[in-house]
């Protein structure tokens, strides 16, 4: 990996984005103290490892194969250029020089020490981050759609709900033991860029027949084992509505759900058990006496007081609306890393973390250290997350691109790849994660090499692989285009391949082919399924839409092919 | 051994608890749902108080209008993990409208002491060792909360709104 010399840093731009008041800054900081003493009891034999273990993950804290892994919430995927240079002095000071932005837009270190916790969660607190609900039984970090408050597709920027929902989940007294984990993700328009589907809850701003905004909730998905995509609870909840509408919902799960089985544990077990009829019959008797009881009812002022601190940067009128020459590489990097703003002028520049050979959302102390600096010199100091393992420039001027693409190419991290074959997701896998029954991050290098030649990823067109190294699905797999999953059998690692998965808004979950490949077969059987799409594929169709026309037999029949020979 | 912490004290408990195949005691008497509803009638004719344990699995809204014949609930956490009676708790003080006890029993941690109270509960069996200092640092190592519960606590929204 290049590390180029760093030129001077600029000024840091505080971009429009929440920020703490006396309030927040109090709760985090004592909630810091609140689990230190929970490490000192746990280092003193006060807990035992099975008490410490439900209050350290609910702060984030993982014991993984080698270490503790320390994961923390990048809410709704938005950072500014201050955190993200407070995350690579972290990564610097207390691991191993880097960190990996993970699925749900947060954001781990994979070698920390026990004892360096609580001085790691000051040093968050004091640029408004912390680790709280990153992982556990718990409401998780929200996450939002990454075009947020950029994208001219979206009816209001979803964040500052996401914010709301953030708070009123903090700690939340009733929900901090529920079941299992509880992960929800806020939208804003019909193309759907954060996989709402796949959330245990999911709300999606939208407009109704009289023109009133409000919002359409949906419960139930997941991945895991059993993937579910999600009901509709609701079509419509009025704004001020909203919390006590998603308390709701929680509180049923937290009473009904089963307990006896851990993998049976999730919300999708008890909607698709008990019936989505019958699921909103339970949501809509605890709503109603929510709502008649008010304490939990939005005001608009408040949702305005939220929103005005997510108001849209000034952005520069007169600028050219071009996006200048600069070369065929440029251009390569522009017809798949650059998307529609807003704002004339004005473009949204996706940065793959996923430069063939590399680990997929990987990135260094020195290249977050740069990439804070091009937020603020070209990007009014912010950044993106996103559940894809990128990050996001979410305002940049067009002119400005040619010099952005040249820096973030001094840093490895220039692939024009975008929503192509080599942009692959893959979680943590064998190589960190104790839960994985096989390596994801060899197998996503090993794809991303044999199609590394950019014109071929061009001529595929969008392709999204997704690879998990256990039925967890942290990598997503079930809505992979083309899923992988890491099996195990008898102590050797086997790839199962999944076909026609989706977790944009035509979400669909992928179809398991057959038995697994080895490790050093699955590259070429994934060569071999491209080949029939290439072979088969009609004017204007992705690889997603040819397999939803053909079904799977022919790419099974090649897949396996020369995998016996 | 384990001792009753109640109000912010140590209290004697006032009401024995009677396994389900054990025969009552005089005074107060702390029995299971199958118990009740077996003996409900004779549970009702003696005169004292009446407690109800309910294990984790167990809605208190099954209760239905006998509720007011208890003054004491006590809620099990067969383990520390299962969160169900946070929402009884909640349940219990706001849709039933319960103003008695309600009790954490079984294995629960300090460090859950704090939710209990926001949802509700106001009485804990706590081990020998436990101090009430230990209870008062549970319930003010967070001084602000972001949600209304049962407690009536003012939220942040509203100490911002009035600040």
């Amino acid at each position: 990996m290049s590390s180029p010399a760093r030129r001077p840093a600029p000024e840091p731009v505080q971009p429009n984005m929440y920020r703490y008041d006396e309030f927040d800054a109090q709760f985090v900081s004592e909630r810091v103290t609140q689990f230190a003493y929970q490490v000192e009891r746990r280092l003193k034999g006060e807990l035992t490892e099975d008490q410490f273990k439900p209050l350290r993950l609910m702060n984030g804290l993982y014991l993984q194969l080698h270490a503790y892994m320390l994961r923390i919430a990048v809410p709704y995927g938005t950072l500014s250029s201050k955190q993200m240079r407070k995350l690579a002095h972290i990564a610097r000071t207390y691991d191993k020089n880097f960190g990996h932005f993970t699925t749900r837009t947060n954001l781990q270190f994979n070698w920390i020490k026990l004892v360096d916790v609580p001085a790691i969660l000051r040093e968050l607190a004091d640029v408004e981050m912390h680790c709280i609900q990153t992982s556990g039984n718990c409401v998780r970090n929200v996450t939002a759609d990454q075009f947020a408050g950029a994208t001219d597709e979206e009816i209001e920027d979803p964040r500052p709900l996401s914010e709301i929902i953030r708070q009123w989940s903090s700690l939340h007294p009733e929900f901090v033991f529920l079941a299992r984990k509880f992960k929800i993700a806020v939208g804003a328009c019909e193309k759907d860029r954060a996989a709402l589907q796949y959330h245990d809850m999911a709300v999606q701003v939208v407009r109704n027949s009289e023109g009133r905004t409000g919002y359409k909730v949906m419960a139930g998905g997941g991945m895991g084992r059993t993937p579910y995509l999600a009901h509709t609870m609701s079509e419509f909840v009025a704004r001020e509505d909203i919390l006590a509408y998603l308390e709701a919902v929680l509180r049923v799960y937290n009473m009904d759900s089963r307990r006896d089985n851990i993998h049976k544990q999730r919300i999708k077990i008890l909607i698709n058990t008990i019936g989505v009829e019958e699921m909103r019959r339970r949501v809509d008797r605890e709503f109603q006496e929510l709502k008649a009881m008010g304490t939990l009812q939005l005001p608009q002022r408040e949702l305005d007081r939220i929103a005005a601190y997510f108001a849209p940067p000034r952005f520069e009128t007169g600028l050219s609306d071009v996006i200048p020459d600069a070369g065929p590489d440029f251009a390569n990097w522009v017809k798949t890393n650059i998307a529609k703003h807003k704002a004339p002028g004005y473009a949204i520049a996706t940065i793959t973390l996923k430069t063939p050979g590399q680990v997929p959302g990987d990135a260094t102390s020195e290249q977050m250290d740069i990439i804070a600096d091009l937020m603020d010199e070209f990007s009014v100091g912010e950044v993106r997350v996103t559940h894809e393992q990128n990050l996001v420039l979410p305002h940049v001027r067009k002119q400005d691109l040619p010099a952005i693409y040249a820096r973030l190419k001094e840093l490895d991290f220039a692939a024009p790849n975008a929503g192509l074959i080599t942009d692959i997701i893959a979680c943590p896998g064998l190589d960190y994660c104790d839960l994985a029954n096989a390596r994801s991050i060899p197998i996503a290098q090993s794809i991303a090499r044999k199609f590394e030649n950019l014109d071929r990823q061009h001529q595929i067109g969008e392709l999204k692989i997704k690879i998990s190294g256990c039925i967890n699905a942290c990598g997503h797999h079930h809505a992979g285009h083309i899923g992988i999953l890491g099996v195990d059998k008898k102590g050797v690692e086997f790839y199962q391949l999944l076909l026609g998965g989706s977790g944009a808004e035509d979400a669909s979950v992928g179809v398991i082919m057959g038995p697994g490949f080895g490790e050093h077969e699955i590259a070429d059987a994934v060569e071999r399924v491209v080949n029939v799409y290439i072979a088969e594929r009609q004017t204007g169709e992705r690889f997603l839409d040819t397999y939803r026309r053909i079904g799977m037999d022919k790419f099974k029949a090649a897949a396996y092919e020369t995998a016996a020979a | 051994m384990s001792k009753l912490l109640k109000s912010g004290a140590f209290v004697e408990d006032a009401y024995a608890a009677v396994a389900d195949d054990a025969a009552l005691p005089e005074g107060a008497v702390l029995v299971s749902l199958p118990r009740f509803q077996k003996e409900r009638e004779a549970l009702l004719a003696r005169n004292t108080a009446l407690g109800i344990r309910l294990q984790s699995h167990e809605n208190p809204e099954i209760l239905g209008a006998d509720l007011h014949h208890f003054a004491l609930v006590a809620l099990e956490f067969p383990k520390f993990r299962d969160g169900r009676a946070f929402s009884w708790a909640r349940i219990l003080r706001t849709r039933l409208g319960f103003k008695g006890e309600i009790r954490a029993v079984g294995d629960f941690l300090y460090d859950q002491m704090n939710y209990q109270h926001r949802v509700g509960f106001n009485a804990w069996e706590v081990p020998d060792h436990f101090t009430v200092e230990q209870f008062t640092k549970a319930l003010t190592e967070m001084t602000n909360v972001y949600q209304p519960s049962s407690d009536g606590r003012k939220t942040i929204r509203e100490l911002r709104a009035s600040s």
